[in-house]
This record gives structure tokens, C-alpha cells and sequence, in this order.
């Protein structure tokens, strides 16, 4: 039986149904202390004084720390996207002179009690002398520190001669758009539980995710370490979506102390904490700008985007304006191109990534464009994304641009072919009847489209070692992680596959530092596509030493063997003699009189690499009702059709999609990080930073595609990860004009009620200015 | 700091003869001090769900809840669904329909549903989709959760 592109159900499952699981929070050490970190209450100001005694007079605390604690612990580095420039602008583990937005670490309490550590942070009094707060990515740049401004870096990407093009274009579309700031939000806040045992002299860290060995690694070296006494433990993790997993402060925070202590420390995050500590992301405003021919055919783009950073560069480093820049042309032929990505901290939460980090903001900016050069060139929205497609005999493409390290050559792709079978799945002509007759009798309805492409199956490498034990079970050890999304069900199913066995079988074991020396973790839709590969090297030799060595018991030639049902049999002869993997994994003990000079052991080990991402590509549609009176908007239908090759398992890819929907709608309608003026953060609980229910998400029609296979892996993977949230922005924008009858109209997420009821009044007025100037 | 207090909850069927202060919430008396940690804290101010536990027969937030409240009032959680190995039907819906990713919202919305199922079997699928509304998942986007429940609550109501 072959499990590879079977909808199974999950391994995953059976403990979280239960209530079994083991997330952060869940894991305790006996003598643990509680850590409670203080955080900044200003924006922007000089730390005058931090006045501890008070918290340390508390009965049950045990220690408080401020910055002179920490003094020779340095900053977090860069992970990602290291351009030069931006060292100066890490974020050291508690804030030392400065603090630079409301949720840094100022100091910390510790205490056997969690209650008593939060009484006692709030007696720690923290005096600042308030300093201006830069709240707006696009005014000028201030001061980051004595001779440092607040923009670090400028990511410049392009190719072609775009003046040229814009001087002898038929006509120029220009647009101002922006994106809100959005956080993942995942439903389990962070926590990290350090201890170090002095038996083995071991520094171990529960609640890792995404990334164990490189926080690791760095753990090591903030805190002086070799690596390998240093080990990291991912256990159950509450949703990624990039922001989990990434080392921040507390993380460091609660190594150094649990070493210093010889205790262990224990943080876990509350919800507040969570919405102003961990990275925020997405908040951008581009100039965009397009030369058109009079066909509605692009010659060339500009763009020049602000990103804001917030406080810190973190260890995302300059990723999400790389990736935005880098991936906004596409699907489209765009024989000019010019990006400038002004990188600028501000006094918010520092960013990092957000599920399609880059793309959901690119995407909004490019589809925008694409709907105004439509409407400059009197083209309807279908038409004017075809006439620009680069079509399948084009495939693969090179892009002269770069990203994450690697050239952007789109892999395989047919975007016209996807395009048709997404309006044709929708009934796109008789949608546009229907909602013509609805607006017609008063309601505001209308559709709108948007294509992406997505990116996937990041690289340098993967290697996994897969082992078949004396029971006959079998265990994959790999360096990704998981985040939830099903990575021990899809690396089952293709380590059963390759090596002859039953899904169940096999014990997926991920994110642990002391299973395996290397490992590149869970992000940038890659487990799928690198794990997964390697898995499949791993799994084809364990089979072919199975078979070799069956080949020699069993007195029959190789050939004529296959593991079926984790037996070896003969398939030429029908109920011919067989040998269970189980005796194989035993008779290649290392005392073994059968094991002859193999290796010992039923086991092997598989490593992929790659220079190269490829490329899955997708449409979404969106139909949607406004309420005029309320600026409420209802999403009354959501099609994605996704293309991501081949499909492991189709049910857990339709499950990324509607998530991945839903994330987007959140930051299309409802979800943003808002400030005050003078800096407060105005979205600390959930009543404020308002996440989708199921009442705000539709039924979402997904159409797994996989049309076209990435020809850079056997299997033909691509990740399907990201390409439900992509587009929801641009998708949302477009119906909620076409509602509106108004094109152009959003220019802004999230489109929340008070700007509809803005723009629905700003139109009533232009209209009653029109009436009144008639004669 | 205020002085502690002995208190008796009983979870699942069995008693847990704690001493906790009178401010400590019932969430954290489960998970901390009976040990049930099945039953998770995502936001603490009452909108996420994911603490949902039935008292008394009726499901609740039990991170608005002090422990001291819940003396003498039967509680259930995520831990007391199965019988034994048996999963019980909504889990196994869960399951099937895929209702889960990252599995941290799941007891909620299990305790959630068979809460509001036992009170009102004969349920409306309007009034059903309002009650899950109340529970926040991030990662499934409701589709699968909503299937699940349905499924469910389709089998209870043909009993």
C-alpha cells in the first residue's frame, strides 16, 4: 500500500485529543523558579534609574535583575538575511541606557511562586526620561543612536533600464499603498524552561521550536559554551507561522539565570506580553509605479517601500523587505524592475515574519497595480493578468534577482492554465451576472482576483537518519521542527513508501539538538520539500541494505526481492519464503555472525541539498457583501487554487490553505497593532487585536493542483504552507471595489469599518459635490 | 501575598486535597496543582477558550474562575474524555475530519462542544456554529473544527 498523496489521518493526533500533549507550559522541574520579566512602559526615553528593592524586600523572591546583570552577554545576531548595517541595531537581552519601545526587558524577578514573581515586578520601579517617539516608517529618519539614524539599510533590487521604459511608456499607473501591522498570533504564547545539570555539565532548553540547532548554537556562544553542551528540546508547539521559535531575550535570559542559579527557570508568556514582545511584522507603505504599454502590458515597475522594523533588528535580519522586493514580480513578465526597500526602526515591537513574510505585503502592492493598470488601460481584471503571464513555455524562468541567498528561477509553472481552472471553479462569468443583478437592486457585492506565487523548499540542506529497530518499528530522526502543521504524518508517509512499510510504524522524531548534530529546522515552507527528500534518500538505502542482505539469507537474487508490509519477499515466486525487517534490523547487530563487514545496524543516513527554491503558484477569489451603514464586510464566498506539484497528504494541504485563509482575512479586515501618539501600544488583549472566529471565516473552496511538479526534487514537492494567506489581502481589496463600485478604492489594510465608513463617505460627498455644481 | 487556603477539587471524578491562595484561578489549580495539564491558558482574560472546563455542567473559562469557587462542584476536563484507550466520538471526529493542527485550542473547544451538547442535545446547527464562535484556533481556519462538530452532533442527535 502506498500512503504518498493519501489524505490519512494524523499521528500527530491521539495525545493533543487528549489532552496529552506537552507544550511549553507543561513542562516542570522540580526546584524551578518562575521568571517575570519588566518591561518598558515608554516608547522611546533614557533609563534614569531602576529601583529594585522594594521587589527584592518581597517575601519569596529570590533574586532581581537589571541590565548590570546581564552587562557581558552580547546581542542576538542575525539568523537570515545578514546585509551589512544592521549590527548595531540588535537587541540586547535587557535594555541598557535606552529602551526603544513599550514590552522591552528592563529587568527581571525571580521567584519560587509565580503569583509572587508578578507582584513583585510590579514594585520594581522604572524611572525614564521620555524621549520622542518615531512612530511613521516613511518621515524622515531620526536619531537611532549618536551618529546612527534610523534607517540602517536600503534593499535594492532590480534589473533592466526602468527609465528608459517609463519615458517612452503609452501611460504610468502610480498607487500609495499600505499594510497593517499584523503578528502570527499563534494560540500558545512562548515559553522557555532552562536547566542545567551539573552531573553531565548540560545546559538543556524545553519550548524550543523552528529553529533548535541554530539557537543553540548561539545560546552557546552568547553564554560561552561549546555547542554540544548545550541542547535544545522542542516539545508540543501551540502554531509557528514564523514568529514562534525565533531566540529572543527571554530565551537567553532564562539559560544565564537557570547556569547562575543552578535551578532551573521556568518563563512562560502571557497573553499581553505576547502582543507586545513578540516580533510584529508586515507593516509597509509602497510607492508603486508602472509603465504600460497600450496593450495594459507592464514594461516596467518601481518601487520604493518603507518598512517598519520597529525597535530592533532581530534575528530575521533584513528578510521580510528582501523577500517583499524580490518576489513582487511575479508571475509577470516585467522586462524593467527597480525596488527600494528603506529598512527603518521605529519605537514599536521589533518585526520579524509572519506567514509569507514579504508576499502578503508584495502581493497586495503588485495585484493592486495590476487592477489600476487594468483600469487605466480599460481591460477587464482577468484579461490584463493574462496579457502579462509569463506562460508555461517559458518555464523554467530566470529572474535576475535574488532572494534569501538564492537566484530567483521560477521552477515550473502554468499561471494562465491555474487561472482558468480557479475562474472556471468559481463560475467567474456567471458570478459577475449574479452580482451585477444584486448591485443593480442596492446591494454592495462584488468579486475580486488575485495571482501569487510562493516560494518554498529553502535549502542549504537537510539529513535525516532513518532506523529500523529489533521490533521492526522504524524512527526518522531529523533536524527540522514542527510547528503543528503535520510533519511526522508527511515524512511518515514518505519514509513508508520508500522503505516498504506502514506509516504507522514510524516514530518521527524532530527539534531536538542531542538526536542529531545538524539541522535547519521549520520555516520558509521547507520540511516538506527538504526533509522530505532526504527521508526518501535515507529510506531507499535502509531498503536496499534490507534487501541486500536478504538477498544473501534468503538465497534469491536482489532482484526479484521487494519489502512489502516491513517483510522482505520474493516477487516472482508466490508465497515464497520472506524475512520480516524486524530479523534483518536484528541480524545486522554489530555482534552479528550474519553481518558480515556491513555497517552495523538496519539503519542509514540521507542528505539533500539544494541552491535553489522553487516555486508554487496559486489564484485566490473572493466574493464579498459590504454593509454600508456599519462598514462591516461579509466574505461570502473564498476559492484558492494551489498548485504545489505533488501533494503528501491533500487533507493536511487543504488544512494549511483554510488556515492560512483565515490568517489573511484577519490582517485583511479586523487585525493591527495600533499606537498612540506617543507610542502606547493600543492592541494588548485579544478585545483589541481582534483574531478571525468562525463566524468571520467562510466555507473556503480549495483546489489542490499539481499541474506542475518542481523538476529540483524527485518527488516534485513544492511547500504548501504560505499560499493560503498570500493573496487574501489583494483578493479581499479587489471585491471589496468591486462591491463598492469604486476602483482603486482600498489602499489600505486592514480595511476596517471606520475606513469603509470614511471612504463610503468621502464618496457620498464627492457625489453630492457633483449633484450640487450641476446647473 | 495572601495566606493559603486547604481546599478539595474534584477533577474528572477523583479528589485533589490542595492549598492554594484564594486569588489562584481554577486554571492554573488544574494544570499547576492537580496536575491536568491537558487544559491550556491562551490568553487569560476570558476571549480565547482554550481553558474551557465544564463545572457543574456547565462549560466554562476557567481562567475567570478563582479555584475556590469550584469546591464542591464537579469538574471536567480534556483528561476525562476517554475511556481508558477509547477515545471518546468527538475526539475521534477530530481526528478523522482533521479538526486539529497544532492541537493547543482542541481541549477547549472538545470541552466547549460536549458542555454545550449534554446541556442542549436538540441544539439548531445555527446556534450550534454561534456556540463555536466563542473559541479561538489559529491554525485550521474553523473549517475542519466545524465539520468535526457537525459530524458529532449529528451522531448524538441519532442516537
Amino acid at each position: 500500500m502506498r500512503f504518498v498523496g493519501r489524505s490519512v489521518t494524523r499521528l500527530e493526533d491521539p495525545p493533543l485529543v487528549a489532552g496529552r500533549g506537552r507544550f511549553a507550559a507543561d513542562v516542570s522541574f522540580p526546584q524551578q523558579l518562575h521568571m517575570r520579566v519588566v518591561r518598558s512602559a515608554n516608547a522611546h526615553g533614557r533609563i534614569v534609574s531602576v529601583d529594585i528593592a522594594q521587589a527584592c524586600a518581597l517575601p519569596g523572591v529570590h533574586a532581581v535583575w537589571t541590565a548590570e546583570d546581564v552587562s557581558d552577554t552580547p546581542p542576538i545576531d542575525v539568523r537570515l538575511t545578514r546585509i551589512e548595517g544592521l549590527e548595531p541595531y540588535r537587541q540586547f537581552v535587557l535594555a541598557k541606557d535606552r529602551v526603544r519601545y513599550v514590552g522591552e526587558p528592563v529587568a527581571l524577578v525571580f521567584a519560587a511562586d509565580q503569583y509572587v514573581a508578578e507582584d513583585a515586578a510590579d514594585l520594581v520601579e522604572v524611572q525614564v526620561e521620555e524621549l520622542p517617539a518615531v512612530l511613521r516608517a516613511e518621515d524622515q529618519p531620526a536619531e537611532f543612536s549618536t551618529g546612527r539614524s534610523t534607517e540602517p539599510a536600503v534593499v535594492r533590487k532590480g534589473y533592466g533600464d526602468v527609465d528608459s521604459a517609463f519615458a517612452s511608456a503609452h501611460a504610468v499607473v502610480e498607487l500609495e499603498l499600505s499594510i497593517g501591522r499584523h503578528s502570527a498570533v499563534p494560540m500558545e504564547t512562548r515559553g522557555a524552561i532552562a536547566r542545567y545539570d551539573a552531573a553531565r555539565d548540560v545546559l538543556e532548553l524545553y519550548g524550543a521550536a523552528k529553529v533548535p540547532h541554530w539557537n543553540r548554537d548561539q545560546i552557546a556562544r552568547m553564554l560561552g559554551r561549546p555547542p554540544s553542551s548545550v541542547q535544545l528540546y522542542e516539545g508540543h508547539v501551540g502554531g509557528g507561522f514564523g514568529v514562534r521559535g525565533e531566540l529572543y531575550p527571554e530565551d537567553v535570559l532564562v539559560c544565564l539565570s537557570a547556569l547562575r542559579f543552578g535551578r532551573p527557570v521556568k518563563w512562560i508568556e502571557d497573553r499581553h506580553e505576547h502582543l507586545i514582545a513578540a516580533n510584529h511584522s508586515r507593516e509597509q507603505r509602497h510607492h508603486i509605479r508602472a509603465a504600460v504599454d497600450a496593450g495594459g502590458r507592464i514594461l516596467a515597475i518601481d518601487d520604493e517601500f518603507f518598512h517598519d522594523q520597529g525597535a530592533y533588528v532581530r534575528t530575521h535580519g533584513a528578510t521580510v523587505p528582501d523577500l517583499a522586493a524580490s518576489m513582487l514580480p511575479n508571475p509577470y513578465r516585467v522586462p524593467a524592475y527597480r525596488a527600494a526597500g528603506r529598512v527603518r526602526l521605529t519605537n514599536k515591537t521589533p518585526c520579524g515574519t509572519y506567514r509569507a513574510p514579504g508576499r502578503y505585503e508584495s502581493t497586495f502592492a503588485r495585484e493592486r497595480l495590476l487592477d489600476a493598470i487594468a483600469a487605466k488601460a480599460g481591460l477587464d481584471t482577468v484579461e490584463v493578468r493574462r496579457r502579462n503571464f509569463i506562460s508555461a513555455r517559458e518555464m523554467p524562468y530566470a529572474r535576475p534577482l535574488d532572494t534569501l541567498g538564492t537566484p530567483v528561477v521560477l521552477d515550473s509553472g502554468d499561471y494562465a492554465g491555474l487561472l482558468d481552472k480557479a475562474l472556471a471553479a468559481i463560475g467567474w462569468d456567471a458570478l459577475q451576472a449574479t452580482l451585477r443583478e444584486r448591485r443593480a437592486s442596492g446591494e454592495a457585492v462584488g468579486a475580486g482576483l488575485a495571482v501569487f506565487v510562493e516560494k518554498s523548499g529553502l535549502g542549504p540542506f537537510d539529513g535525516v537518519k532513518v532506523t529500523v529497530d529489533v521490533s521492526g518499528a522504524v524512527e526518522v530522526v531529523t533536524g527540522a521542527a514542527s510547528v503543528g502543521q503535520g510533519v511526522e504524518t508527511v515524512i511518515a508517509q514518505i519514509c513508508a513508501d520508500a522503505l516498504g512499510v506502514d506509516y504507522r510504524q514510524v516514530r518521527v522524531v524532530h527539534g531536538r539538538t542531542d538526536r542529531i548534530d545538524f539541522g535547519m529546522g521549520a520555516f520558509a515552507s521547507r520540511v516538506t520539500v527538504m526533509t522530505g527528500e532526504a527521508t526518501r534518500i535515507a529510506a531507499t538505502q535502509v531498503r536496499a541494505k534490507a534487501v541486500e542482505l536478504a538477498a544473501e539469507l534468503l538465497q534469491a537474487p536482489a532482484e526479484t526481492l521487494d519489502v512489502v508490509g516491513s517483510e522482505v519477499v520474493r516477487t516472482d515466486v508466490r508465497g515464497g519464503p520472506s524475512i520480516a525487517l524486524a530479523e534483518l534490523a536484528r541480524a545486522l547487530g554489530p555482534a552479528s555472525p550474519t553481518r558480515g563487514m556491513r555497517a552495523p545496524g538496519l539503519s542509514a543516513e540521507g542528505w539533500f541539498h539544494t541552491d535553489h527554491m522553487n516555486y508554487p503558484y496559486g489564484v485566490h477569489a473572493a466574493v464579498v457583501c459590504v454593509d454600508r451603514e456599519t462598514g462591516g464586510v461579509e466574505v461570502e464566498r473564498y476559492l484558492v487554487a494551489y498548485d504545489i506539484g505533488k501533494a503528501v497528504n491533500p487533507m493536511l494541504v487543504e488544512g494549511q490553505i483554510a488556515g492560512g485563509v483565515a490568517q489573511g482575512l484577519g490582517g485583511a479586515l479586523l487585525e493591527e497593532f495600533v499606537y498612540d501618539q506617543r507610542g502606547e501600544p493600543l492592541a494588548v488583549t485579544f478585545a483589541d487585536y481582534l483574531l478571525p472566529t468562525s463566524h468571520e471565516v467562510p466555507e473556503i473552496e480549495a483546489i489542490v493542483c499539481e499541474d506542475a511538479p518542481s523538476p529540483l526534487n524527485p518527488m516534485g514537492l513544492k511547500g504548501a504552507g504560505e499560499g493560503g494567506v498570500n493573496a487574501v489581502g489583494a483578493a479581499i481589496a479587489a471585491a471589496i471595489d468591486d462591491a463598492l463600485e469604486m476602483r482603486g478604492a482600498i489602499t489600505q489594510l486592514p480595511v476596517t469599518p471606520r475606513r469603509l465608513r470614511a471612504l463610503l463617505a468621502q464618496r457620498t460627498e464627492r457625489h453630492a459635490e457633483v449633484q450640487a455644481s450641476r446647473p | 501575598m495572601t495566606d493559603k487556603v486547604d481546599l478539595t477539587l474534584n477533577v474528572n471524578g477523583r479528589d485533589y486535597a490542595i492549598r492554594v491562595e484564594p486569588r489562584r484561578t481554577l486554571a492554573d489549580a488544574i494544570r499547576d496543582d492537580c496536575g491536568q495539564t491537558g487544559t491550556h491558558l491562551g490568553c487569560e482574560h476570558g476571549v480565547c477558550g482554550a481553558c474551557t472546563v465544564i463545572v457543574d455542567g456547565e462549560p466554562v473559562r476557567s481562567c475567570l474562575m478563582f479555584a475556590v469557587q469550584a469546591v464542591g462542584k464537579p469538574i471536567r476536563t480534556v483528561e476525562g474524555l476517554a475511556a481508558g484507550e477509547e477515545l471518546h466520538p468527538l475526539q475521534r471526529a477530530f481526528i478523522e475530519h482533521h479538526g486539529l493542527q497544532c492541537g493547543f485550542c482542541t481541549p477547549g473547544f472538545l470541552m466547549l462542544v460536549i458542555g454545550v451538547l449534554e446541556r442542549e442535545p436538540d441544539i439548531g446547527d445555527e446556534d450550534l456554529m454561534d456556540v463555536l464562535a466563542s473559541n479561538l484556533c489559529r491554525c485550521t481556519g474553523y473549517q475542519n473544527i466545524v465539520k468535526a462538530v457537525r459530524a458529532y452532533a449529528a451522531e448524538t442527535r441519532s442516537c
